[in-house]
């Protein structure tokens, strides 16, 4: 049996339906992301593991015991905040100790385990200051701590990194999966960030509207995504509407020009039928040297430099989609305006549910 | 410019004059309780004066019993309010209010009328009273310490601070006493010399319901018949809610130092 396991979960408040029959099994050592806009109900689930809501139907299950109905006191289960939550009457290390001293440890024991997470957090000179005396970062840090100091069976963050700037964002993100590799901890972590839950997790757990869309890994959900939803919240996404003219070819028609696509699910589709078409902006390129199976010409809308990336907007017919290509210093860029030839893979032309 | 610097002291002036002439001039009168010259008589007296002493130490005893039955009661209910309960907290405002609605009059007669006689017959006796006048203080300083309380809880979210205790192990008792206790020992000390300064200057109720046991009735007692004591014990009662204001600011200062913004 897997280590922790949400049996077809369901949260009703009320009338409104929070999450809906959530299945899934975590296998110890895991980092599952629950991503999804706000009001998907991934903080419902978190919240029901952590045992703040009791669910309205289903079980949860972690190594073997039925934990549903279990207090959040006597689940042994680790919590960090978005706020952060630390306890601003005590220390750094009377924060971190805090779970230790409930559970009565010795004050030897205590001491040692501090130093230890201080250590890990790279904190130790701020064994004594309050938490208003830190940074938005550090205290995070301490609640990342504090969370570890009981040897927690599962860590479950709630948009832990939400209300810090962008740059120390990246970097506890990368710290919080060091320590979660070096400990071997299972993690749940909860994110609207779609490029946190790529870079931090073993498995995401995309949610909409409390159900889950679809489970995989980063790279399944980037690159094979199965609903349309995830397609499009999963990275930046170009969606158009075309016509299918020979589904076993693979060939569809899209504002008067003509496209392949190697998409299984096409098979299904008959001649003249409608679909919704996807390709991601880095899959196109500028028509140089190395043709792909699709040639394009359209007209450039617009640029926008993004640093290492630069988007180019491009009109085709009625289409507006857009193109990522690496920022080479090198290489001279299209003028707004102008028409250019771009291409793609047939393989990079995907067909949405 | 100076124009408006001068204009300020100006009112700055006014607003200290409002509140000092009427306090400099019984202050000087207080000290002519000898016609020839002035004098400390007046303060004399009243330092000799055993019952004005006693007196405020009986209303000191009831000033503190006040408060700890005041935070027994509020603390916890408003912690649950705030966590539990948040729909009730208008409904728990406006009961919270109701003293500054009823007079002082209003309540101290109901409470001897139910009182009085069976099946709560607390008004035979000193232990009786001394209770009810604590429970008619608790619910006349209400107002100040439901909005300390509230205002304390509301500054630190309990909410989240509860949940991160429980996720920690902590059951109720440690999560109210060393987490959230804790964090309002400013907003309850706050509160708490408030009530004290209330509860000593207090009149209608003690005068109905233990008479000249209490400070306040004596003050009134000795404003009745010696003018130039009365003036001195207003100066001192003056003194002594100073000195409290004083502490809160202090406490509240140093809360600060130690828990500090968020």
């Amino acid at each position: 049996m897997a280590f922790l396991v949400l049996e077809h979960v369901s949260k009703r408040f009320g009338n409104l339906i929070a999450v809906e029959d959530f299945h899934l099994a975590v296998e110890k050592g895991e980092f599952i992301s629950l991503l999804g806009p706000s009001g998907c109900g991934k903080t419902t689930v978190l919240r029901m593991i952590a045992g703040f809501e009791l669910p309205t139907t289903g079980r949860i299950i972690l190594e073997g015991e039925d934990i549903t109905r279990v207090p959040p006191n006597r689940r042994n289960i680790g919590m960090v905040f978005q706020s952060y939550a630390l306890f601003p009457n005590m220390t750094v290390a009377q924060n971190i100790a805090f779970g230790m001293r409930v559970r009565r440890e010795p004050e030897h024991r205590i001491r040692e385990r501090v130093d230890e997470l201080l250590a890990l957090v790279h904190l130790e000179d701020k064994r004594n200051s309050y938490p208003h005396q830190l940074s938005g970062g550090q205290q995070q840090r301490v609640a990342l701590a504090r969370a570890l100091a009981i040897r927690p069976r599962l860590l479950l963050l709630d948009e832990p990194l939400s209300a810090l700037d962008a740059k120390i964002r990246v970097t506890l993100r990368s710290e919080i999966r060091a320590i979660q590799r070096q400990l071997g901890i299972t993690v749940i972590y909860v994110t609207h960030d779609q490029e946190e839950a790529l870079s931090i997790s073993d498995r995401i757990v995309v949610m909409r509207a409390g159900k889950i869309e679809q489970v995989g890994t980063p790279f399944q959900i980037y690159n094979f995504p199965q609903t349309s939803f995830v397609a499009s919240f999963v990275g930046m996404l170009n969606t158009a509407e075309a016509e299918v003219l020979d589904p076993q070819q693979g060939l569809l028609q899209l504002d008067g020009a003509h496209l392949l696509s190697a998409d299984p699910g096409l098979r299904r589709r008959k001649p003249g039928e409608r679909v919704r078409l996807s390709i991601r902006p880095e899959r196109i390129s500028l028509a140089g040297e190395q043709l792909k199976d699709n040639l394009l010409q359209a007209r450039v809308e617009d640029i926008t430099f993004l640093g290492a990336v630069v988007r180019i907007q491009l009109r085709l017919g009625n289409t507006l989609f857009y193109m990522d290509t690496f920022n080479n210093p090198h290489l001279a860029l299209p003028t707004i305006g102008s028409t250019v030839q771009v291409t793609c893979s047939k393989e990079a032309v995907m067909v949405l549910e | 410019m100076r124009k408006a610097t001068l204009w300020n002291w100006f009112w700055i002036l006014l607003g200290l004059l409002y509140f000092f002439l009427p306090l400099l001039a019984t202050f000087h009168f207080s000290l002519r309780a000898r016609k020839e010259a002035l004098s400390l008589l007046a303060y004399q007296q009243m330092i000799e004066d055993t019952r004005i002493w006693q007196a405020l130490l009986y209303s000191i005893q009831i000033g503190l019993l006040t408060i700890g039955l005041g935070l027994l009661l509020m603390v916890p209910t408003v912690y649950w309010v705030h966590l539990r309960a948040r729909y009730l907290r208008p409904m728990i405002e406006f009961f919270s209010l109701l003293p500054f609605v009823i007079p002082a009059i209003v309540l101290v007669f109901g409470l001897i009328r139910i009182y009085s006689g069976d099946p709560f017959p607390l008004t035979n006796t000193y232990a009786g009273t001394d209770f009810l006048l604590i429970a008619g203080y608790v619910v006349l300083t209400l107002p100040y310490l439901y909005r300390a309380i509230d205002a304390g809880m509301t500054a630190i979210d309990v909410a989240t601070l509860t949940e991160a205790a429980q996720s920690l192990g902590a059951g109720w008792g440690t999560i109210l006493f060393r987490v959230i206790v804790p964090n309002l020992r400013s907003a309850m000390l706050g509160a708490a010399f408030l009530i004290l300064a209330i509860v000593l200057g207090e009149f209608t109720i003690a005068s109905f319901i233990v008479g000249l046991r209490a400070f306040g009735p004596v003050i009134w007692q000795v404003g009745q018949n010696r003018a130039y004591e009365a003036s001195a014990l207003v100066i001192f009662s003056f003194l002594l809610t100073w000195i409290l204001m004083a502490l809160i600011n202090f406490v509240a200062r140093r809360a600060v130092v130690t828990s500090g913004p968020r």
